[in-house]
C-alpha cells in the first residue's frame, strides 16, 4: 500500500498548497498548512511500515510542532485582528514593498 | 503491492482515501471558516483511519486526540472569538491570476508525482516483510513508538518540551493586550 499512500498524501499536500495560494482568510490559510502537515504525516507513516518505526516517532514530533505553531500563529492572528479588525490578507500589506 | 491484501482491506483503504480527498477539496472551497474547519476535521478522521490501516494504531489515536480534538478546537475557538462566522466579505477568494498560478503549481506538482511515481524505494534499508506487524506483536502499538522515542530520539524529545514551553510563553505574550489590562 506504499504507492497508494504516497499518492494520497501527495494529492492532499497539493490541495493544501492550492488553498494557501488561493485563499485570503488568514485562518483558512493556517488550516491549509495543517492539511499539508497531515499529508507529510501520512508519508511518514507509510514509510515507517517499510523502514521501521522511526517514521512514527517523527509523526509525534510533527504533531507537537503543529500544536506549537497553531498556538503561536493563532495568537498572532488575534493580535492582528485586534489591531486592524480584519484577518483578510489583502488588507494586511504593511510589509508589501 | 508487496503483500496480497484482502479485498475488504483494499475497499476500506480506498474508501477513506476518497473521503479524505473529497473532504479536503470541500474544505478549501468553503467560504465560511467554520464550515471549512469542520470539513478539515472530517479529513483528519479519514486520515486517522488510514493510519490504523497502515499498522500505526497509536498514531491514529493521536491524530484524533491531538489534531481533531485539540488543534481544531483551538481553530474553531479563535474563529468564534473573532466572530468570523459570517461568510460575507471575510473569506472570499483571490483574483484570477493567483488562482491560475495556484492551478499551474498544482498541475506541476501532480506531474512531478506522476514522473516520480515509477521509482522504487531503496531496498538496502528496507526492513523485512511483516517487521512492523512483528514489532506490534512484541511491544504493542504504543511500545513500537515509545522505544525509539525514548532511546534514540530522547534528546529531540526533551527539546520538543522546550519548544512547547516557548510556544506557550509566546502565545501568552502575543495574546496580551497592550494597555496593560489582563486578558
Amino acid at each position: 500500500m506504499l504507492a497508494e499512500s504516497l499518492a494520497l498524501s501527495a494529492v492532499l499536500f497539493v490541495i493544501g498548497v492550492v488553498g494557501v495560494l488561493t485563499r485570503r482568510n488568514a485562518i483558512i490559510i493556517f488550516m491549509c498548512v495543517e492539511l499539508m502537515l497531515n499529508a507529510v504525516n501520512l508519508t511518514f507513516v507509510a514509510f515507517s511500515r517499510v523502514y521501521g518505526a522511526a517514521g512514527q516517532v517523527f509523526v509525534v514530533f510533527v504533531m507537537t510542532v503543529a500544536a506549537a505553531e497553531a498556538a503561536v500563529g493563532l495568537a498572532i492572528i488575534i493580535a492582528i485582528f485586534r489591531h486592524r479588525q480584519t484577518v483578510n490578507l489583502q488588507n494586511i500589506n504593511l510589509m508589501k514593498g | 503491492m508487496s503483500l496480497p491484501y484482502p479485498l475488504l482491506y483494499l475497499f476500506v483503504f480506498y474508501f477513506f482515501g476518497v473521503v479524505a480527498i473529497a473532504s479536503a477539496l470541500t474544505f478549501v472551497t468553503r467560504k465560511s471558516p467554520v464550515a471549512a474547519a469542520l470539513w478539515l476535521v472530517n479529513t483528519m478522521f479519514a486520515l486517522s483511519a488510514e493510519y490504523v490501516l497502515l499498522d500505526a494504531q497509536f498514531i491514529g489515536v493521536m491524530q484524533v486526540l491531538v489534531y481533531a480534538g485539540a488543534i481544531m478546537v483551538v481553530f474553531l475557538f479563535v474563529i468564534m472569538l473573532l466572530n468570523l462566522g459570517h461568510p460575507s466579505e471575510i473569506a472570499d477568494q483571490r483574483g484570477l491570476w493567483p488562482r491560475l498560478a495556484a492551478g499551474a503549481i498544482g498541475l506541476i506538482l501532480i506531474a512531478e508525482i506522476m514522473v516520480i511515481g515509477g521509482g522504487k524505494v531503496a531496498g538496502k534499508y528496507q526492513v523485512p516483510l511483516g517487521f512492523a506487524a512483528d514489532q506490534m506483536q512484541k511491544y504493542g502499538a504504543v511500545g513500537t513508538v515509545a522505544r525509539p522515542l525514548f532511546n534514540e530520539y530522547l534528546l529531540a524529545f526533551e527539546l520538543t518540551s522546550v519548544l512547547l514551553l516557548v510556544a506557550i510563553a509566546g502565545a501568552v505574550v502575543l495574546g496580551r493586550r497592550r494597555d496593560g489590562r489582563a486578558g
